[in-house]
């Protein structure tokens, strides 16, 4: 074992971390948004969007991230390459980075993972309560934000301790697509140093760190319930 | 319509049969490691169950480390890992290092990761099982390699083929990363080919409704298999 490198290297490895980081952090809070948005989707009685919404977590769910990844980066990216009024915006220096891709792909994922474990979250929730608030009164989205989303989100909370680790271990994907997060650093480095295993256990070590510290903050979270345990 | 035309010319007829034939390894890198997975994990239920201490230990290690890394990561270090050490042994003999065949590299590697996930699985379905039935298949002096086969694997089937079932499909997905290492596998193939003919998105995107069909099929013969083995189980 040999590792030497490290004071050379450390800086790109602290940037790396901040990558993995940001695309936990954007992608985590957009796909929840979304998957929201597809959970209420999966339970509407309208139903087309309720088609649309099974379709789109089939899909999803379906195919390998990887795949989706590479339609997004090369597939998208190959059309926009041809269209010379996007190459010439303002936009173009996002477009060429693989790192948006990568994080839009992983928002898309989220949705569709997230958006079917909140389905039947959703739909766990004690139907009194939400009737009872539909009596007083309430707008239905006062109802949303204030009974039934609370209460899923507490149901769930190991859940989405589960989903936040996993979706930790895809963000690794981005290094396929030439993104400098911790795992394409591990390979920079491997290159670079043409050694084989150093790299790759720091930045296992790292990816083990940052899944214990998702667990610690949903522990936390779950401890703070203003849940009666009835055992 | 021209652009069907061309789509279908280009994707089924000039690389239809090499997708078809990654398909086919892909299906069969999944199934190779979905049994190293399950004999894996049976291995580490029994042990998390009933085994040792220090054993236990290093089970919950496996379990772990194994759920916490990424499976890219995984796989790269077990990758060269292994074939470094099948190299390491070879060279002890006395013997020339020799190419890792590539396809019992993905298994092996895939069945490492899925051991763990099919562990816990199988643990929380053994567990599941009514001890009364264990006590009395030992009361009749079964050993216990008897109670394991006639007892224990069977009924603790019913409670975990639905997890079972998803990490089949965890499987035929994590398969695509294999490609990454270099394996001539179905994603592989749609990179040689998306290559050579630069049509990326058409290719991407055929691959994706394959492997959708893949697990759209899959799903089908679960729910077939999970009513099978599931038809003595008590009705709610």
């Amino acid at each position: 074992m040999d590792f030497s490198w490290f004071s050379e290297y450390h800086p790109q490895l602290w940037l790396a971390a901040l990558t993995t980081v940001q695309l936990l952090l954007v992608s985590g809070s957009a796909g929840f948004v979304l998957a929201i948005l597809v959970g209420f989707g999966r339970l509407s009685k309208q139903p087309f969007i309720a088609w649309f919404s099974l379709s789109y977590t089939n899909l999803i769910r379906g195919t390998p991230l990887l795949v989706q990844i590479y339609v997004l980066y090369y597939g998208l990216g190959s059309l926009f390459q041809d269209m010379p009024t996007l190459r010439d915006s303002i936009l173009w220096p996002y477009l060429r980075e693989g790192f948006w891709y990568v994080a839009l792909a992983l928002t898309l994922s989220v949705g569709g993972y997230l958006g079917e474990v909140l389905k039947s979250g959703l739909r766990a929730v004690p139907k009194g309560g939400l009737e009872a608030a539909r009596a007083l009164g309430m707008p239905r989205l006062l109802v949303i934000r204030r009974i039934w989303l609370p209460q899923t989100l507490y149901m769930l909370l190991p859940t989405l301790a589960g989903e936040s680790v996993m979706l930790l271990k895809s963000t690794a994907l981005a290094s396929t697509v030439a993104v400098m997060d911790a795992l394409g650093v591990a390979n920079l480095i491997r290159n670079q140093t043409f050694l084989t295993y150093e790299p790759l256990l720091i930045i296992a070590g790292l990816y083990l760190l940052l899944a214990i510290a998702i667990e610690q903050l949903f522990k936390r979270l779950e401890s703070r319930l203003p849940f009666r345990n009835a055992l | 319509m021209q652009w069907l035309n061309h789509a279908f010319e280009v994707v089924v007829l000039e690389w239809g049969l090499q997708l078809l034939q990654g398909a086919l390894v892909t299906l069969q890198i999944a199934a190779g490691a979905f049994a190293i997975g399950m004999a894996i994990g049976v291995l580490v239920a029994m042990v998390k169950l009933s085994g040792p201490r220090p054993l236990i230990r290093l089970a919950d290690l496996y379990t772990t480390l194994c759920r916490a890394i990424p499976e890219l990561l995984l796989i790269l270090l077990l990758y060269y890992a292994g074939s470094d050490l099948i190299n390491f042994v070879l060279a002890r003999f006395g013997q020339e290092p020799a190419e890792i065949n590539g396809f019992f590299a993905a298994v092996v590697v895939l069945g490492i990761v899925q051991g763990a996930y099919a562990g816990e699985i199988i643990r929380g379905a053994i567990q599941a099982i009514p001890s009364g039935h264990i006590e009395a298949a030992r009361a009749f002096g079964c050993r216990r390699t008897l109670i394991l086969r006639r007892i224990i694997l069977p009924e603790m089937l019913p409670y975990a083929i639905g997890g079972l079932s998803n990490l089949w499909l965890v499987l035929i997905k994590d398969s695509a990363l294999i490609s990454i290492v270099g394996y001539s596998e179905l994603l592989f193939t749609t990179k040689q080919a998306a290559g050579s003919t630069r049509e990326y998105l058409l290719f991407y995107l055929s691959v994706s409704a394959l492997y959708l069909l893949i697990t759209l099929l899959s799903n089908l013969l679960f729910s077939r298999i999970d009513h099978h083995i599931a038809r003595w189980m008590p009705a709610h």
